[in-house]
């Protein structure tokens, strides 16, 4: 009786502790001035953000739009909307790609609206052209997005769905559309790969399908045409007419009923694109595809803290400081976080989650990086790698140290650790960046070169090599010295005009908008929306199995 | 007891078959069990997986569906009987239970037939002669001459002595035809005259009959019990006055407003009646009783009926239990001073009818079927599950709901709660009528009379309130919480792509759910505003107003909503889709809202010219053949359905292209009868 009381208290007293000692304490002032003060600036960007995305949404304009509808077709979105599963959602991939990049031209979204959408049950990537912006024409953003997408179904081994009503390669630009390795010709080269893979390759033709166009249909695993507005051919009417002096409707030239009944370059006839929406949702049904999760998922806990105010503890001042564990308090499941070397180099904070039940180990910057953070760093990477739990980068870095005593001890070598771990890591990475990401940090915290499977960006963030100011005034620095050399003066007011417009530079080529235009990133999102994006992101990661190493070295303590 | 009659020996009996089906057959075998006796069922092809088969301890096939090929073939269901081993027979109400000839068949047969003999069965079966035996017996009958003596003078005298008002009907009269009310003296000539012009003009027999007039006049009937040792009580009335298509739909015992002495002398007449055909069983008198308290024998059923349960809540007595006993030749249980009425007990019949359409009954599927929870005060008598079917073959009678309380305006205020949770979908049914009926200030107040319904017919009949926002606002959100949990991966069942219901990137998902709700189309705006586990939406109603409902969850199989509606709580509000139709039942209405499909169907256009069912029945005519041409109007074929013939016309000029039903072919509803190209 007694011993079997004791062990019950024992029982009792170790779960107890197992509840509760991993949960991070959260607590913050919501009283302050500072959390006052970054909410208040966050919301305004945010405002303004959404306010974009707004128009974005509207492609190439009301006036287009009603074009569109009146020829019985659907728009981009409501076309997505059909396909996936109603009320599930959509993991939409950079909204500002193109955001003011050509001049006059609005290229909304780059032309092309991709995402993850769920299919009857099963995560597919769709990549749907937008016929209203400039007649889906593909400019070189749209490539660059358009390849992102396959690159994001490749790795994650994702179906594609192709909803295709595009123009072509936009003839003016087509030096930096057509001809590189990772121009327009990449797309055929990825759907056969893929297809190669067992990735399934699925294209509706909703619109025209020209010249390099028809090959998307054509090489698809299996494609629908919709009767009226879907065409392929390789040679429009006007070029056919000018070469062989033959006249043609594009409907007798490439047509569903031709492409469907005579030359089976389709294989399914819809009346209109609800019914090839229809017919394509049947085709991934039958895809046969099971997702497999090989981690271990365990049933969701919420945070314990509002993901709403994440938004007031991350300053708009990217140079002050604040703790990550409050940020990592409000993103995962629970709050709890096992800290991995808690004590030892403290500027990289390290640990074991999970979100929505997927285990997940967290690399979060806290300061700046030292070698013993760094080597920190590489040691968790390869425990992580070791075990198969995939990476989540929160992204907060000005840099390495610097400085003779740091150079002495040799941190070039042991950052280069840490970015040999991240690039060689064969888990999935997740990159979140919400603060700075500057020079090598942006390297070692599993920036773009690192091919994150995923890598987003907070509104507040800033990507460059370095910061602003301190890119003027080490260029400053150097004029300085060459004058000095010439025995020349300078003045405050000649210093500073020096460097205005290089920190101006920095700051505009630095801000969120620049990087999502150009696709440097997957998007650009609310702060509140981080743990779902996280776990959407991390599940879609899992439809790829992850295999450990079976062979190599062991973990090196570094 | 009164009569012990020692020569008569106890015969135990162990095995019952029941030949009946549905909740009556459900209901005896329920006492049987109960009382350890085994219960054997019959059924025909329709019935093979009906709830009587599965609850008996033996089944046995009689035949098809159609009842004279089954359950009314008395041989068959004796040869059961003995290869059972059953020793009586239970034949519960309707086909065989008032059949002299079976019960002779029975005595034959040396199997116990619980009921009457079949002496009192023939006696009580003929009108004419019942009516004899009851003046005899010196039991009220409704004063009238039927004489051959036409002329004026007679009337008039005859008029007299039965006492205005009175009822002038053509002899061979039906439908209403020839029929005067009359009520003075000086207005009989007139009367007669019309009366007889109007008989000789519709059936060639100008012949009249006067009859009493009851003004107000009401159902009342009492249950008999009689045994074989001469022992005969009464167990009260029923009033059952309220009726459509003359049959019951709410039957009340005791009666309202009927004095103590009444009762007593309605009960004592109903047993002078029993007695006087040497009544033995369960049987009913039916009384007509008159706004002046007259009271008049119509009737005497020579079964359990179907209202039976009311009598025994009010009693607390088990009538099957009593029929058992009494077929076992064992004395009554109680004698008349033992038996009192306790509270007050409602019986609403829910059937398959459509009450907007003058109480048409229907068939189909009991897609949804869920019942308030039955208890000691509670009882749902029925055969059918969810799933079961309502044929055209049998009649259509979903279920009895029973209650009892204290007094009458507890019972009937808990009827009216019990009916609300009365969820059935898939087919027609009269709850919402029944629902409008117990709440209706007339019958609330006790005041029944036979023409209750064609009388507050304006009232009963009221259309349905529209759907309230709430409502409207829970069925769109409903719908789309079903699409999202129908998602779930079972492989991945955490995933965040089933719980994040509608995330979408920098902005809100928003879904427009369509409905039709008969014939207007309803358009509802929904915005995701996020939640996991729980949704919260911002809903835009066709009517410009916004509702949002928060923290929206389903509960029980998917089949109930939980949410926060701009302040109000709802809990747990029934939504269940069957096929292409949401459900909603909501603060006591029920309201259906068909999901239209954007997709065309496959295969054309639609072929014109089809000819579709308008409901379930029976071909009875195809008077083209396939490759006629036919003119638009032109008679294609004919349909029986619920009693009544249907013409199909062809809707064009054309030409026959596909007849794909012959003669006699049962149809369901929303099938091509024929295809005109």
């Amino acid at each position: 009786g007694d011993k079997s009381s004791l062990m019950m208290k024992m029982n009792y007293s170790s779960s107890t502790t197992d509840r509760t000692f991993n949960i991070l304490d959260g607590t913050i002032d919501k009283n302050s001035v500072e959390y006052k003060e970054n909410l208040s600036n966050m919301n305004t960007t945010l405002k303004q953000l959404k306010e974009n995305i707004e128009k974005i949404k509207l492609g190439g304009g009301k006036k287009l739009n009603d074009k569109n509808i009146s020829r019985g077709k659907m728009l981009v979105r409501e076309r997505i909307e059909a396909l996936v599963d109603v009320g599930s959602p959509f993991l939409e991939f950079s909204q500002l790609a193109g955001w003011e990049m050509y001049g006059k031209e609005e290229v909304s979204a780059g032309g092309i609206v991709t995402g993850i959408g769920k299919i009857h049950g099963i995560e597919c990537v769709i990549v749907a052209n937008d016929s209203t912006v400039k007649g889906g024409t593909y400019f070189p953003i749209t490539v660059k997005k358009h390849l992102r997408a396959q690159e994001i179904a490749q790795e994650n081994n994702l179906p594609c769905i192709y909803l295709v009503d595009s123009g072509g390669a936009n003839l003016p630009r087509q030096a930096d559309v057509f001809p590189d390795r990772d121009h327009f010709g990449r797309i055929f080269f990825n759907q056969a790969n893929m297809s190669a893979k067992r990735i399934p390759q699925i294209a509706v033709v909703m619109g025209s399908c020209t010249a390099g166009g028809a090959y998307v249909p054509a090489m698809a695993d299996e494609s629908v045409i919709v009767k009226g507005t879907g065409t392929i051919f390789l040679g429009g009417p006007p070029l056919v007419k000018a070469a062989t002096g033959e006249v043609v409707t594009s409907e007798e030239l490439g047509g569903a009923d031709l492409h469907c009944r005579t030359s089976g370059v389709t294989d399914h006839y819809a009346r209109d694109d609800a019914e090839a929406i229809a017919i394509t949702r049947r085709i991934v049904s039958n895809l046969n595809r099971k997702k497999q999760p090989s981690p271990v998922i365990t049933p969701t806990e919420e945070p314990l803290y509002p993901t709403s105010e994440l938004a007031g503890i991350v300053p708009s001042d990217l140079k002050k400081n604040f703790d990550i564990r409050k940020v990592i308090a409000r993103l995962v499941d629970g709050s709890r976080f096992d800290e991995f070397k808690e004590l030892y180099g403290t500027t990289l904070i390290c640990g074991f989650s999970r979100v929505h039940g997927m285990p997940v180990g967290i690399i979060a910057n806290n300061g700046i990086l030292f070698s013993e953070s760094a080597v920190k760093g590489a040691h968790f990477i390869e425990l992580c790698n070791q075990r198969g739990i995939p990476l989540l980068f929160l992204q907060n870095i000005t840099g390495f140290m610097v400085g003779k005593t740091y150079e002495s001890k040799g941190i070039a070598k042991d950052g280069a650790k840490m970015v040999m771990a991240v690039a060689t890591a064969k888990v999935p990475k997740i990159t979140m960046i919400i603060g700075g990401s500057f020079g090598a940090g942006n390297y070692g915290m599993c920036g773009r070169s690192y091919s994150p499977r995923f890598l987003y960006m907070w509104p507040n963030a800033k990507i460059s090599v370095m910061g602003g100011e301190q890119a003027a005034s080490v260029l400053a620095q150097i004029q300085k010295d060459n004058m000095a050399k010439d025995n020349k003066q300078w003045s405050l007011e000649e210093e500073n005009s020096f460097k205005k417009p290089i920190s101006d530079k920095f700051e505009e080529e630095g801000s969120i908008y620049y990087s999502s235009a150009r696709c440097w990133d997957d998007g650009v999102i609310d702060p509140q929306d981080s743990r779902k994006v996280i776990a959407l992101s991390l599940s879609a990661c899992l439809n790829q199995p992850i295999n450990p190493p079976s062979d190599g070295f062991g973990v090196f303590r570094m | 007891i009164t009569n012990v009659n020692k020569d008569l020996k106890v015969k135990p009996i162990t095995k019952i078959l029941i030949a009946n089906r549905g909740e009556i057959a459900c209901r005896v075998m329920r006492t049987a069990k109960s009382k350890g006796v085994k219960t054997v069922a019959v059924y025909s092809e329709a019935d093979k997986n009906s709830l009587h088969v599965s609850m008996a301890d033996e089944s046995y096939l009689i035949g098809p569906a159609a009842a004279k090929e089954s359950y009314l073939c008395g041989n068959k269901i004796l040869e059961v009987a003995k290869r059972s081993g059953a020793q009586a027979i239970h034949p519960g109400y309707g086909f065989l239970s008032e059949n002299s000839d079976f019960a002779d068949l029975c005595e034959k047969e040396g199997i116990i037939f619980i009921g009457p003999p079949s002496d009192a069965i023939k006696a009580m079966g003929s009108k004419s002669a019942s009516k004899d035996i009851m003046i005899k017996a010196g039991v009220p009958t409704i004063p009238g001459y039927h004489g051959e003596d036409q002329s004026m003078s007679v009337l008039k005298r005859e008029a007299a002595k039965i006492g205005y008002p009175v009822l002038i009907k053509a002899v061979m009269g039906g439908g209403g035809k020839g029929m005067r009310i009359v009520e003075r003296e000086e207005d009989l000539e007139d009367g007669v005259e019309s009366s007889k012009r109007e008989a000789i003009a519709s059936f060639g027999d100008s012949r009249v009959l006067v009859e009493k007039y009851l003004v107000h006049p009401r159902h009342v009937e009492i249950q008999v019990f009689a045994d074989r040792h001469g022992n005969c009580v009464h167990l009260f009335e029923r009033d059952c006055s309220v009726q459509r298509r003359h049959q019951k739909i709410i039957e009340e015992a005791p009666a309202p407003h009927l004095s103590e002495e009444l009762r007593k002398k309605m009960g004592d007449a109903a047993v002078a009646a029993a007695k006087a055909v040497g009544y033995v069983g369960a049987g009913t008198v039916e009384f007509i009783l008159s706004a002046d308290n007259t009271f008049f024998f119509m009737e005497m059923n020579t079964r359990l009926q179907v209202e039976h349960p009311i009598t025994e809540m009010i009693t607390k007595q088990d009538l099957v239990e009593w029929q058992l006993k009494v077929a076992e030749s064992q004395t009554l249980p109680l004698e008349q001073e033992q038996l009192k009425i306790h509270g007050h007990s409602f019986e609403a019949r829910i059937y398959a009818e459509n009450p907007d359409s003058d109480f048409l009954p229907g068939t189909g599927k009991l897609a949804h079927l869920s019942t308030p929870t039955p208890s000691d005060t509670l009882r749902v008598e029925t055969g059918v599950r969810q799933g079961d079917e309502v044929s055209v073959y049998y009649d259509p009678m979903i279920a009895k709901l029973v209650v009892w309380d204290q007094d009458r305006e507890k019972a009937l205020r808990y009827l009216r709660n019990a009916l609300d949770e009365y969820h059935i979908i898939g087919l027609n049914t009269n709850i919402s009528f029944l629902k409008r009926l117990s709440t209706h200030p007339s019958f609330m107040a006790g005041e029944v009379e036979t023409g209750f319904i064609p009388i507050h017919k304006e009232s009963l009949m009221a259309p349905q309130a529209p759907m309230s926002d709430d409502s409207l606002a829970l069925a769109a959100t409903s719908l789309l919480l079903k699409e999202i949990n129908q998602q779930q991966n079972k492989e991945d069942p955490n995933s965040p792509w089933s719980s994040l219901g509608g995330f979408r990137i920098n902005h809100n998902l928003k879904k427009q759910v369509k409905f039709n709700q008969k014939d207007n189309k309803v358009v509802v705006d929904v915005e995701f505003l996020g939640g996991s586990g729980k949704q919260n939406f911002r809903v835009t109603l066709n009517n410009g107003k916004v509702v949002e409902v928060l923290d929206a969850k389903l509960n029980q199989n998917n089949e109930t909503i939980s949410a926060h509606v701009n302040g109000r709580f709802y809990n747990n509000i029934k939504s269940v889709i069957v096929k292409d139709t949401l459900t909603i039942f909501n603060e006591g209405q029920q309201y259906q809202l068909d999901i239209p499909q954007d997709i065309k169907p496959k295969g054309g256009d639609g072929v014109l010219g089809s000819l579709v069912s308008p409901m379930p029945g029976k071909i009875t005519k195809v008077m083209v053949n396939v490759g006629d041409s036919v003119k638009k109007g032109q008679p294609i074929l004919l349909m029986e359905a619920m009693k009544m013939e249907h013409t199909i016309r062809s809707p064009i000029d054309g030409k026959v292209e596909s007849l794909p039903y012959n003669v006699n072919e049962i149809v369901e509803d929303k099938k091509t009868l024929a295809v005109i190209v």
